[in-house]
Protein backbone atom coordinates (compact mmCIF):
# COMPACT_ATOMS: atom_id res chain seq x y z
CA UNK A 1 0.00 0.00 0.00
CA UNK A 2 1.15 3.55 -0.52
CA UNK A 3 2.23 5.72 1.99
CA UNK A 4 -0.10 8.72 2.87
CA UNK A 5 1.35 11.71 4.62
CA UNK A 6 -0.80 13.30 7.50
CA UNK A 7 0.55 16.56 8.74
CA UNK A 8 -0.54 15.97 12.53
CA UNK A 9 -2.00 19.22 13.86
CA UNK A 10 -1.63 19.35 18.22
CA UNK A 11 -1.86 21.58 20.95
CA UNK A 12 -0.09 21.74 23.63
CA UNK A 13 -2.71 21.90 26.17
CA UNK A 14 -4.83 18.73 24.75
CA UNK A 15 -2.25 16.85 22.27
CA UNK A 16 -3.43 15.73 19.25
CA UNK A 17 -6.54 17.34 17.56
CA UNK A 18 -9.53 15.72 16.94
CA UNK A 19 -9.24 16.44 12.74
CA UNK A 20 -5.81 14.96 13.11
CA UNK A 21 -7.18 11.69 13.63
CA UNK A 22 -9.64 12.57 11.46
CA UNK A 23 -6.96 13.12 8.61
CA UNK A 24 -5.58 9.09 9.97
CA UNK A 25 -8.90 7.45 9.58
CA UNK A 26 -9.07 9.05 6.05
CA UNK A 27 -5.62 7.91 5.29
CA UNK A 28 -6.16 4.11 6.01
CA UNK A 29 -8.98 4.48 2.68
CA UNK A 30 -6.18 5.69 0.38
CA UNK A 31 -3.04 3.65 1.56
CA UNK A 32 -0.73 3.78 4.46
CA UNK A 33 -0.89 6.79 7.03
CA UNK A 34 2.12 7.54 8.16
CA UNK A 35 2.42 11.01 10.62
CA UNK A 36 4.55 14.24 10.21
CA UNK A 37 4.98 15.59 13.47
CA UNK A 38 6.54 19.49 13.14
CA UNK A 39 7.14 20.97 16.55
CA UNK A 40 9.35 22.01 19.02
CA UNK A 41 11.76 19.43 20.77
CA UNK A 42 10.03 16.37 22.10
CA UNK A 43 6.66 17.29 20.01
CA UNK A 44 6.36 13.56 18.97
CA UNK A 45 7.09 11.93 21.61
CA UNK A 46 4.03 13.31 23.46
CA UNK A 47 1.84 12.14 20.65
CA UNK A 48 3.18 8.87 19.31
CA UNK A 49 0.76 6.78 21.48
CA UNK A 50 -2.51 8.64 20.38
CA UNK A 51 -1.11 8.71 16.49
CA UNK A 52 -0.53 4.79 17.18
CA UNK A 53 -4.12 4.12 18.07
CA UNK A 54 -5.45 5.80 14.74
CA UNK A 55 -3.38 3.79 12.75
CA UNK A 56 -0.20 5.46 11.83
CA UNK A 57 2.37 3.06 10.69
CA UNK A 58 5.16 5.53 10.79
CA UNK A 59 5.73 8.85 12.66
CA UNK A 60 8.17 11.28 11.00
CA UNK A 61 9.08 13.79 13.27
CA UNK A 62 10.98 17.07 12.74
CA UNK A 63 11.77 18.50 15.82
CA UNK A 64 13.30 21.51 17.17
CA UNK A 65 13.25 25.55 17.89
CA UNK A 66 13.80 26.31 14.48
CA UNK A 67 10.66 24.41 13.29
CA UNK A 68 8.50 26.34 16.33
CA UNK A 69 10.50 29.42 15.99
CA UNK A 70 9.16 31.03 12.55
CA UNK A 71 6.07 31.06 11.04
CA UNK A 72 5.36 27.79 8.98
CA UNK A 73 8.07 28.20 6.32
CA UNK A 74 10.40 26.13 8.07
CA UNK A 75 7.54 23.40 8.55
CA UNK A 76 6.66 23.72 4.73
CA UNK A 77 10.30 23.33 4.04
CA UNK A 78 10.79 20.05 5.66
CA UNK A 79 7.90 18.87 4.26
CA UNK A 80 9.01 19.53 0.95
CA UNK A 81 11.82 17.41 1.32
CA UNK A 82 9.90 14.74 2.88
CA UNK A 83 7.54 14.97 -0.21
CA UNK A 84 10.05 14.40 -2.62
CA UNK A 85 12.00 11.68 -0.80
CA UNK A 86 9.25 9.11 0.24
CA UNK A 87 6.51 10.32 -2.76
CA UNK A 88 3.49 9.52 -1.25
CA UNK A 89 0.10 9.04 -2.73
CA UNK A 90 -1.46 12.12 -0.92
CA UNK A 91 -0.46 15.10 1.87
CA UNK A 92 -3.21 15.76 3.94
CA UNK A 93 -2.94 18.91 6.49
CA UNK A 94 -5.45 20.22 8.39
CA UNK A 95 -8.08 22.67 7.30
CA UNK A 96 -7.08 25.42 9.81
CA UNK A 97 -5.14 28.68 9.11
CA UNK A 98 -1.96 26.74 10.29
CA UNK A 99 -2.69 23.88 7.98
CA UNK A 100 -3.62 25.70 4.87
CA UNK A 101 -0.77 27.75 5.21
CA UNK A 102 1.75 25.01 5.13
CA UNK A 103 -0.35 23.84 2.02
CA UNK A 104 0.38 26.80 0.36
CA UNK A 105 3.84 27.17 0.62
CA UNK A 106 4.67 23.29 -0.12
CA UNK A 107 1.92 23.76 -3.81
CA UNK A 108 4.59 26.42 -4.76
CA UNK A 109 7.56 24.53 -3.66
CA UNK A 110 6.48 21.63 -5.77
CA UNK A 111 4.84 23.42 -8.36
CA UNK A 112 1.67 20.62 -7.28
CA UNK A 113 -2.08 22.02 -7.08
CA UNK A 114 -4.27 22.19 -3.86
CA UNK A 115 -7.56 21.49 -2.75
CA UNK A 116 -9.12 23.33 0.68
CA UNK A 117 -11.95 22.72 2.20
CA UNK A 118 -12.30 18.95 1.22
CA UNK A 119 -15.05 16.84 3.14
CA UNK A 120 -14.33 13.81 1.41
CA UNK A 121 -11.61 12.06 -0.77
CA UNK A 122 -11.89 9.34 -3.10
CA UNK A 123 -9.22 6.61 -3.54
CA UNK A 124 -8.99 8.28 -7.05
CA UNK A 125 -8.19 11.65 -5.22
CA UNK A 126 -11.49 13.40 -6.35
CA UNK A 127 -12.29 15.30 -3.32
CA UNK A 128 -15.54 16.50 -2.34
CA UNK A 129 -15.38 20.37 -1.64
CA UNK A 130 -18.41 22.76 -0.08
CA UNK A 131 -18.35 26.14 -1.69
CA UNK A 132 -20.20 29.46 -1.24
CA UNK A 133 -21.34 29.28 2.43
CA UNK A 134 -22.32 25.60 1.93
CA UNK A 135 -24.78 26.16 -0.59
CA UNK A 136 -22.57 24.36 -3.73
CA UNK A 137 -21.13 20.64 -3.79
CA UNK A 138 -17.66 20.99 -6.04
CA UNK A 139 -15.67 17.87 -6.97
CA UNK A 140 -12.54 18.68 -7.67
CA UNK A 141 -9.23 17.16 -8.64
CA UNK A 142 -5.50 18.21 -8.02
CA UNK A 143 -4.24 17.53 -12.18
CA UNK A 144 -0.52 18.50 -11.14
CA UNK A 145 1.36 16.42 -8.72
CA UNK A 146 -0.44 14.81 -5.98
CA UNK A 147 -3.42 15.42 -3.98
CA UNK A 148 -2.53 17.68 -1.59
CA UNK A 149 -5.54 18.53 0.59
CA UNK A 150 -6.72 20.46 3.48
CA UNK A 151 -9.31 18.43 5.18
CA UNK A 152 -12.34 20.57 6.94
CA UNK A 153 -12.99 19.97 10.56
CA UNK A 154 -15.65 17.43 11.64
CA UNK A 155 -15.44 15.70 8.03
CA UNK A 156 -14.97 12.77 9.01
CA UNK A 157 -15.63 10.17 11.42
CA UNK A 158 -12.43 9.35 14.29
CA UNK A 159 -12.13 5.20 14.05
CA UNK A 160 -9.39 3.44 15.95
CA UNK A 161 -7.35 0.94 14.52
CA UNK A 162 -4.13 -0.13 16.38
CA UNK A 163 -0.59 0.76 15.02
CA UNK A 164 3.12 0.52 16.23
CA UNK A 165 4.23 3.57 14.24
CA UNK A 166 8.01 3.48 14.90
CA UNK A 167 9.74 7.33 14.95
CA UNK A 168 11.73 8.37 12.07
CA UNK A 169 13.41 11.61 13.22
CA UNK A 170 14.12 13.90 9.60
CA UNK A 171 16.84 15.80 9.50
CA UNK A 172 16.01 19.56 10.58
CA UNK A 173 18.22 22.24 8.27
CA UNK A 174 16.06 25.48 7.87
CA UNK A 175 16.70 27.93 5.36
CA UNK A 176 17.48 31.33 6.16
CA UNK A 177 14.74 32.43 3.39
CA UNK A 178 12.23 30.46 5.98
CA UNK A 179 13.51 32.02 8.90
CA UNK A 180 12.14 35.95 8.18
CA UNK A 181 9.11 36.07 9.89
CA UNK A 182 10.01 34.81 13.95
CA UNK A 183 7.29 34.39 16.50
CA UNK A 184 8.34 36.14 19.57
CA UNK A 185 5.65 35.24 21.81
CA UNK A 186 2.93 33.29 22.83
CA UNK A 187 0.49 34.06 24.79
CA UNK A 188 -1.98 31.44 26.16
CA UNK A 189 -5.49 33.02 26.60
CA UNK A 190 -8.01 31.39 29.27
CA UNK A 191 -10.15 28.76 27.72
CA UNK A 192 -11.32 26.68 30.07
CA UNK A 193 -12.15 22.90 29.53
CA UNK A 194 -14.97 23.53 26.51
CA UNK A 195 -14.09 22.01 23.03
CA UNK A 196 -12.28 23.55 20.36
CA UNK A 197 -14.98 25.04 18.11
CA UNK A 198 -14.07 24.15 14.72
CA UNK A 199 -13.69 20.72 16.25
CA UNK A 200 -17.08 20.27 18.65
CA UNK A 201 -19.75 17.50 18.45
CA UNK A 202 -21.82 20.63 19.99
CA UNK A 203 -21.32 24.16 19.47
CA UNK A 204 -24.61 26.81 21.08
CA UNK A 205 -23.77 30.33 19.87
CA UNK A 206 -25.55 33.26 20.91
CA UNK A 207 -26.51 36.39 18.93
CA UNK A 208 -27.75 39.74 18.96
CA UNK A 209 -30.88 38.77 20.91
CA UNK A 210 -28.24 37.49 23.86
CA UNK A 211 -28.42 41.49 24.58
CA UNK A 212 -24.97 41.76 26.83
CA UNK A 213 -21.76 40.71 27.62
CA UNK A 214 -23.33 39.88 30.78
CA UNK A 215 -26.12 37.54 29.90
CA UNK A 216 -23.59 35.13 27.51
CA UNK A 217 -23.48 33.50 30.74
CA UNK A 218 -26.65 32.08 29.77
CA UNK A 219 -25.31 30.47 26.53
CA UNK A 220 -22.25 29.22 28.12
CA UNK A 221 -24.71 27.90 30.81
CA UNK A 222 -26.30 25.12 27.91
CA UNK A 223 -23.12 24.74 26.34
CA UNK A 224 -21.62 23.29 29.25
CA UNK A 225 -24.38 20.98 29.86
CA UNK A 226 -24.58 20.04 26.23
CA UNK A 227 -20.37 18.93 26.61
CA UNK A 228 -20.30 21.87 23.62
CA UNK A 229 -17.92 24.87 22.33
CA UNK A 230 -19.87 28.34 22.80
CA UNK A 231 -19.77 30.44 19.69
CA UNK A 232 -21.82 34.18 18.82
CA UNK A 233 -22.77 35.39 15.55
CA UNK A 234 -21.25 38.89 14.07
CA UNK A 235 -23.75 41.01 15.58
CA UNK A 236 -22.69 39.94 19.18
CA UNK A 237 -19.21 39.78 18.34
CA UNK A 238 -19.40 44.08 17.00
CA UNK A 239 -21.22 44.56 20.08
CA UNK A 240 -18.52 43.21 21.96
CA UNK A 241 -20.86 40.41 23.62
CA UNK A 242 -17.68 37.76 23.33
CA UNK A 243 -14.36 37.84 22.11
CA UNK A 244 -13.73 37.78 18.01
CA UNK A 245 -12.13 34.20 18.31
CA UNK A 246 -15.63 32.44 18.69
CA UNK A 247 -17.37 34.56 15.90
CA UNK A 248 -18.97 31.70 13.54
CA UNK A 249 -19.86 32.82 9.67
CA UNK A 250 -18.36 34.33 7.00
CA UNK A 251 -16.07 36.01 8.25
CA UNK A 252 -15.13 34.19 11.50
CA UNK A 253 -14.94 30.45 11.48
CA UNK A 254 -16.37 27.72 9.89
CA UNK A 255 -18.46 25.08 11.83
CA UNK A 256 -19.84 21.58 11.20
CA UNK A 257 -21.00 19.74 14.48
CA UNK A 258 -23.44 17.53 15.14
CA UNK A 259 -25.65 19.80 16.72
CA UNK A 260 -25.82 23.85 16.59
CA UNK A 261 -27.79 25.40 18.67
CA UNK A 262 -28.67 29.17 18.17
CA UNK A 263 -30.03 31.65 20.56
CA UNK A 264 -31.27 34.86 19.56
CA UNK A 265 -29.94 34.45 16.56
CA UNK A 266 -31.71 35.90 13.26
CA UNK A 267 -29.74 34.05 10.80
CA UNK A 268 -28.29 36.61 8.51
CA UNK A 269 -26.26 34.58 5.28
CA UNK A 270 -23.04 35.83 6.87
CA UNK A 271 -23.59 33.79 9.87
CA UNK A 272 -25.23 30.54 7.92
CA UNK A 273 -22.04 31.19 5.86
CA UNK A 274 -20.37 29.63 8.95
CA UNK A 275 -22.73 27.13 10.25
CA UNK A 276 -25.19 25.35 7.62
CA UNK A 277 -23.82 22.96 7.23
CA UNK A 278 -24.26 21.39 10.53
CA UNK A 279 -26.12 18.04 11.00
CA UNK A 280 -28.59 19.09 13.41
CA UNK A 281 -29.94 22.65 14.08
CA UNK A 282 -32.02 24.14 16.68
CA UNK A 283 -33.36 27.79 17.06
CA UNK A 284 -34.32 30.13 19.56
CA UNK A 285 -35.60 33.48 18.19
CA UNK A 286 -38.36 35.28 19.33
CA UNK A 287 -39.44 36.70 16.16
CA UNK A 288 -41.28 33.81 14.46
CA UNK A 289 -39.94 35.18 11.08
CA UNK A 290 -36.17 35.39 11.12
CA UNK A 291 -34.36 33.10 8.61
CA UNK A 292 -32.80 30.61 11.23
CA UNK A 293 -36.36 29.39 11.30
CA UNK A 294 -35.91 28.35 7.51
CA UNK A 295 -33.13 25.87 8.50
CA UNK A 296 -33.73 24.91 12.00
CA UNK A 297 -35.14 20.82 12.53
CA UNK A 298 -36.09 22.01 15.57
CA UNK A 299 -37.22 25.81 16.31
CA UNK A 300 -38.66 27.70 19.30
CA UNK A 301 -40.21 31.01 18.79
CA UNK A 302 -39.94 32.81 21.88
CA UNK A 303 -38.06 34.85 24.72
CA UNK A 304 -34.29 33.14 25.44
CA UNK A 305 -34.02 34.73 28.85
CA UNK A 306 -37.31 32.28 29.38
CA UNK A 307 -36.07 29.38 27.31
CA UNK A 308 -32.87 28.56 27.67
CA UNK A 309 -32.87 28.58 31.52
CA UNK A 310 -35.98 26.12 31.14
CA UNK A 311 -34.30 24.19 28.95
CA UNK A 312 -30.89 23.86 30.92
CA UNK A 313 -33.10 22.93 34.03
CA UNK A 314 -35.02 20.00 31.86
CA UNK A 315 -31.29 19.21 31.27
CA UNK A 316 -30.23 19.16 34.87
CA UNK A 317 -33.21 17.10 35.85
CA UNK A 318 -33.10 14.42 33.07
CA UNK A 319 -28.99 13.74 34.18
CA UNK B 1 6.99 53.49 2.56
CA UNK B 2 5.62 51.73 -0.67
CA UNK B 3 2.53 49.88 0.14
CA UNK B 4 0.60 47.54 -2.50
CA UNK B 5 -3.05 46.51 -1.43
CA UNK B 6 -4.40 43.26 -3.41
CA UNK B 7 -7.51 43.57 -4.21
CA UNK B 8 -9.66 40.74 -5.69
CA UNK B 9 -13.38 41.21 -7.18
CA UNK B 10 -16.10 38.96 -5.72
CA UNK B 11 -19.48 37.91 -6.11
CA UNK B 12 -21.28 39.80 -3.29
CA UNK B 13 -21.38 36.91 -0.43
CA UNK B 14 -24.71 38.55 0.48
CA UNK B 15 -26.43 37.18 -2.67
CA UNK B 16 -27.02 33.85 -4.58
CA UNK B 17 -23.44 32.33 -5.85
CA UNK B 18 -23.33 30.27 -8.51
CA UNK B 19 -20.41 28.13 -10.54
CA UNK B 20 -20.75 28.28 -14.20
CA UNK B 21 -22.19 25.29 -16.01
CA UNK B 22 -20.03 25.48 -19.25
CA UNK B 23 -16.84 25.50 -17.68
CA UNK B 24 -16.94 25.44 -13.93
CA UNK B 25 -15.40 29.04 -12.72
CA UNK B 26 -17.28 31.23 -10.36
CA UNK B 27 -20.26 33.05 -12.07
CA UNK B 28 -19.12 36.51 -12.53
CA UNK B 29 -21.53 37.62 -15.22
CA UNK B 30 -24.49 37.13 -13.59
CA UNK B 31 -23.66 38.59 -10.11
CA UNK B 32 -23.04 41.60 -8.21
CA UNK B 33 -19.29 41.75 -8.29
CA UNK B 34 -17.94 43.58 -5.06
CA UNK B 35 -14.18 44.32 -3.42
CA UNK B 36 -13.95 41.57 -1.44
CA UNK B 37 -14.66 42.53 1.98
CA UNK B 38 -11.91 41.90 3.90
CA UNK B 39 -9.14 43.66 1.49
CA UNK B 40 -11.48 47.06 2.55
CA UNK B 41 -9.35 46.54 5.47
CA UNK B 42 -6.17 45.82 4.22
CA UNK B 43 -6.43 49.61 2.51
CA UNK B 44 -7.59 50.74 5.42
CA UNK B 45 -4.76 49.72 7.43
CA UNK B 46 -2.08 50.60 4.53
CA UNK B 47 -3.83 53.99 4.07
CA UNK B 48 -2.90 54.41 8.01
CA UNK B 49 0.35 53.29 7.93
CA UNK B 50 0.49 56.07 5.10
CA UNK B 51 -0.50 58.58 7.16
CA UNK B 52 1.89 57.80 9.94
CA UNK B 53 4.68 57.10 7.99
CA UNK B 54 4.22 58.71 4.32
CA UNK B 55 4.70 57.00 1.03
CA UNK B 56 3.01 55.62 -1.53
CA UNK B 57 -0.64 53.14 -1.54
CA UNK B 58 -0.95 51.03 -4.82
CA UNK B 59 -3.77 48.99 -5.62
CA UNK B 60 -3.23 45.60 -7.47
CA UNK B 61 -5.87 43.69 -9.10
CA UNK B 62 -5.77 40.67 -11.27
CA UNK B 63 -9.23 40.19 -12.78
CA UNK B 64 -11.40 40.63 -15.69
CA UNK B 65 -12.27 44.18 -17.41
CA UNK B 66 -15.29 44.35 -15.16
CA UNK B 67 -12.73 44.27 -12.07
CA UNK B 68 -12.47 47.97 -12.85
CA UNK B 69 -15.11 48.90 -11.06
CA UNK B 70 -13.75 47.49 -8.12
CA UNK B 71 -10.77 49.32 -8.38
CA UNK B 72 -12.16 52.70 -8.75
CA UNK B 73 -14.38 52.09 -5.68
CA UNK B 74 -10.95 50.84 -3.59
CA UNK B 75 -9.25 54.33 -5.40
CA UNK B 76 -12.13 56.10 -3.38
CA UNK B 77 -11.32 55.12 0.22
CA UNK B 78 -7.45 56.87 -0.94
CA UNK B 79 -4.24 54.99 -2.42
CA UNK B 80 -2.63 56.89 -5.04
CA UNK B 81 -3.10 54.39 -7.82
CA UNK B 82 -3.94 51.45 -9.23
CA UNK B 83 -2.14 48.22 -11.01
CA UNK B 84 -4.88 45.97 -13.12
CA UNK B 85 -3.51 42.79 -14.60
CA UNK B 86 -5.73 42.36 -17.32
CA UNK B 87 -5.65 39.15 -19.84
CA UNK B 88 -8.41 36.46 -21.51
CA UNK B 89 -5.67 33.99 -21.02
CA UNK B 90 -6.37 34.26 -16.94
CA UNK B 91 -9.68 32.99 -17.13
CA UNK B 92 -9.39 29.45 -15.34
CA UNK B 93 -6.28 30.12 -13.32
CA UNK B 94 -6.03 28.45 -10.00
CA UNK B 95 -4.20 29.75 -6.68
CA UNK B 96 -0.75 28.15 -7.58
CA UNK B 97 -0.95 29.67 -10.98
CA UNK B 98 -2.48 33.45 -9.16
CA UNK B 99 0.14 33.69 -7.07
CA UNK B 100 2.80 33.23 -10.08
CA UNK B 101 0.95 36.09 -12.08
CA UNK B 102 0.36 38.54 -8.53
CA UNK B 103 4.12 37.82 -7.98
CA UNK B 104 5.44 38.60 -10.83
CA UNK B 105 3.31 42.03 -11.12
CA UNK B 106 4.24 42.52 -7.27
CA UNK B 107 7.63 42.06 -8.72
CA UNK B 108 7.18 45.18 -11.27
CA UNK B 109 6.25 47.64 -7.83
CA UNK B 110 9.25 47.02 -5.65
CA UNK B 111 6.75 47.08 -2.54
CA UNK B 112 8.30 47.21 0.57
CA UNK B 113 4.71 46.24 1.97
CA UNK B 114 2.21 43.90 0.66
CA UNK B 115 -1.39 43.93 2.56
CA UNK B 116 -3.72 41.46 2.05
CA UNK B 117 -7.08 40.17 3.19
CA UNK B 118 -6.84 36.79 5.10
CA UNK B 119 -9.36 35.58 2.64
CA UNK B 120 -11.68 35.90 -0.17
CA UNK B 121 -15.03 35.58 0.38
CA UNK B 122 -15.70 33.78 -2.66
CA UNK B 123 -12.97 30.65 -2.42
CA UNK B 124 -11.94 30.94 1.29
CA UNK B 125 -8.48 29.58 0.40
CA UNK B 126 -6.42 31.80 2.42
CA UNK B 127 -3.03 30.50 0.82
CA UNK B 128 -2.22 33.37 -1.41
CA UNK B 129 -0.20 35.47 0.87
CA UNK B 130 1.93 32.71 1.71
CA UNK B 131 2.11 31.70 -1.59
CA UNK B 132 3.47 34.87 -3.02
CA UNK B 133 5.69 35.38 -0.01
CA UNK B 134 7.01 32.12 -1.28
CA UNK B 135 7.70 33.08 -4.50
CA UNK B 136 9.26 36.36 -3.42
CA UNK B 137 11.28 34.94 -1.02
CA UNK B 138 9.85 37.49 1.41
CA UNK B 139 8.33 36.79 4.84
CA UNK B 140 4.77 36.53 5.26
CA UNK B 141 2.89 38.26 8.59
CA UNK B 142 -0.55 36.65 7.96
CA UNK B 143 -3.45 36.49 9.84
CA UNK B 144 -2.62 39.87 11.60
CA UNK B 145 -5.75 41.41 14.30
CA UNK B 146 -2.61 44.26 14.78
CA UNK B 147 -0.19 45.33 12.88
CA UNK B 148 2.58 48.08 13.91
CA UNK B 149 5.34 49.55 11.74
CA UNK B 150 8.54 50.85 13.06
CA UNK B 151 10.94 51.78 11.00
CA UNK B 152 11.51 48.57 8.82
CA UNK B 153 10.24 46.11 11.15
CA UNK B 154 6.72 44.97 11.44
CA UNK B 155 5.18 43.32 14.21
CA UNK B 156 1.82 41.48 14.43
CA UNK B 157 -0.81 39.56 16.48
CA UNK B 158 -2.16 36.80 15.18
CA UNK B 159 -5.30 35.31 17.07
CA UNK B 160 -4.36 31.46 17.35
CA UNK B 161 -6.81 28.59 18.69
CA UNK B 162 -4.90 28.68 21.73
CA UNK B 163 -4.28 32.51 22.20
CA UNK B 164 -2.78 34.68 20.09
CA UNK B 165 0.99 35.10 18.53
CA UNK B 166 3.61 37.68 18.55
CA UNK B 167 5.42 37.75 15.23
CA UNK B 168 8.35 40.05 13.97
CA UNK B 169 9.78 40.30 10.61
CA UNK B 170 11.39 43.21 8.45
CA UNK B 171 10.08 44.33 5.41
CA UNK B 172 9.42 43.62 2.60
CA UNK B 173 7.57 41.19 3.44
CA UNK B 174 3.40 40.20 2.71
CA UNK B 175 0.83 40.85 5.83
CA UNK B 176 -2.77 39.66 6.01
CA UNK B 177 -5.09 40.83 7.90
CA UNK B 178 -8.43 39.86 9.31
CA UNK B 179 -11.57 42.03 9.88
CA UNK B 180 -10.91 42.73 13.71
CA UNK B 181 -7.41 45.03 12.59
CA UNK B 182 -9.53 48.67 11.90
CA UNK B 183 -12.76 49.84 10.83
CA UNK B 184 -12.36 50.46 7.40
CA UNK B 185 -13.17 54.10 6.15
CA UNK B 186 -15.92 55.32 3.51
CA UNK B 187 -15.55 56.79 0.43
CA UNK B 188 -15.75 60.55 0.76
CA UNK B 189 -17.36 62.61 -1.82
CA UNK B 190 -14.22 64.32 -2.54
CA UNK B 191 -12.15 60.96 -2.64
CA UNK B 192 -15.12 59.48 -5.25
CA UNK B 193 -14.40 62.32 -7.59
CA UNK B 194 -10.67 61.76 -7.09
CA UNK B 195 -10.61 58.47 -7.69
CA UNK B 196 -11.91 58.95 -11.22
CA UNK B 197 -8.59 60.42 -12.29
CA UNK B 198 -6.15 58.49 -10.32
CA UNK B 199 -4.03 56.51 -12.52
CA UNK B 200 -4.95 52.74 -13.42
CA UNK B 201 -1.94 50.90 -15.13
CA UNK B 202 -2.68 47.59 -17.01
CA UNK B 203 -0.17 44.76 -17.29
CA UNK B 204 -0.89 41.88 -20.10
CA UNK B 205 0.81 38.42 -19.35
CA UNK B 206 2.81 39.48 -22.01
CA UNK B 207 4.10 42.61 -19.78
CA UNK B 208 5.18 40.29 -17.01
CA UNK B 209 6.55 37.76 -18.93
CA UNK B 210 4.53 35.31 -18.42
CA UNK B 211 3.60 32.68 -21.13
CA UNK B 212 -0.35 32.04 -21.57
CA UNK B 213 -0.10 28.53 -21.44
CA UNK B 214 1.74 28.81 -17.96
CA UNK B 215 -1.98 30.16 -16.46
CA UNK B 216 -5.79 30.19 -17.05
CA UNK B 217 -7.19 26.08 -17.75
CA UNK B 218 -4.34 25.10 -19.39
CA UNK B 219 -1.97 25.74 -16.78
CA UNK B 220 -4.27 25.29 -13.67
CA UNK B 221 -3.28 22.66 -11.57
CA UNK B 222 -6.36 21.40 -10.20
CA UNK B 223 -9.64 21.56 -11.89
CA UNK B 224 -13.47 21.31 -10.61
CA UNK B 225 -14.60 17.73 -12.04
CA UNK B 226 -18.17 18.57 -11.69
CA UNK B 227 -20.73 20.67 -8.81
CA UNK B 228 -24.43 20.75 -7.89
CA UNK B 229 -26.16 22.66 -5.99
CA UNK B 230 -26.60 21.55 -2.05
CA UNK B 231 -30.19 20.78 -1.16
CA UNK B 232 -31.87 23.83 0.41
CA UNK B 233 -32.51 22.86 4.48
CA UNK B 234 -36.22 22.93 5.34
CA UNK B 235 -37.33 24.47 8.16
CA UNK B 236 -38.63 21.29 10.79
CA UNK B 237 -41.01 21.96 13.74
CA UNK B 238 -41.19 24.95 15.01
CA UNK B 239 -43.45 25.72 18.45
CA UNK B 240 -44.31 28.88 20.17
CA UNK B 241 -43.04 29.04 23.92
CA UNK B 242 -46.06 29.12 26.10
CA UNK B 243 -44.70 28.06 29.07
CA UNK B 244 -43.02 25.17 28.05
CA UNK B 245 -40.85 26.20 25.51
CA UNK B 246 -37.55 24.77 26.72
CA UNK B 247 -38.76 21.60 27.85
CA UNK B 248 -40.16 20.78 24.49
CA UNK B 249 -36.42 21.69 22.83
CA UNK B 250 -34.93 19.27 25.33
CA UNK B 251 -37.74 16.82 24.55
CA UNK B 252 -36.66 17.07 20.54
CA UNK B 253 -32.61 16.94 21.88
CA UNK B 254 -33.50 13.76 24.04
CA UNK B 255 -35.02 11.96 20.81
CA UNK B 256 -31.89 13.44 18.63
CA UNK B 257 -29.94 11.52 21.22
CA UNK B 258 -27.72 15.04 22.23
CA UNK B 259 -29.20 14.68 26.04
Amino acid sequence: MSEVLVVVEATREFGVKKVTLEMLTLARQLGTPSAVVLGGPGAAEALSVKLGEYGAAKIYAAEGEEIDGYLVAPKAGVLADLVRRVQPAAVLLAGSQEGKEIAARLAVKLDNGILTDVVALDADGTATQVAFAGSTIVKSKVTRGLPLVTLRPNSVNPEPAAAEPAVEQLAVAVADTDKLAKVVQRVAEQKGSRPELTEASVVVSGGRGVGNADNFKLVEELADLLGGAVGASRAAVDSGFYPHQFQVGQTGKTVSPQLYVALGISGAIQHRAGMQTSKTIVAVNKDAEAPIFELSDFGVVGDLFKVVPQAAEEIRKRK
Amino acid sequence: MNIVVLVKQVPDSGADRNLRTDDNTVDRGSANNVINEMDEYAIEEALKIKEAHGGEVTILTMGPDRATESIRKALSMGPDKAVHVVDDALHGSCAVTTSKVLAAALGTLGADLVICGAESTDGRVQVMPHMIAERLGVAALTGARKLTVDGGTLTIERQTEEGYEVVTASTPAVVSVWDTINEPRYPSFKGIMAAKKKPVQTLSLGDLGVAPAEVGFEGATSAVVEHSKRPPRSGGAKVTDEGEGGVKLVEFLATEKFV
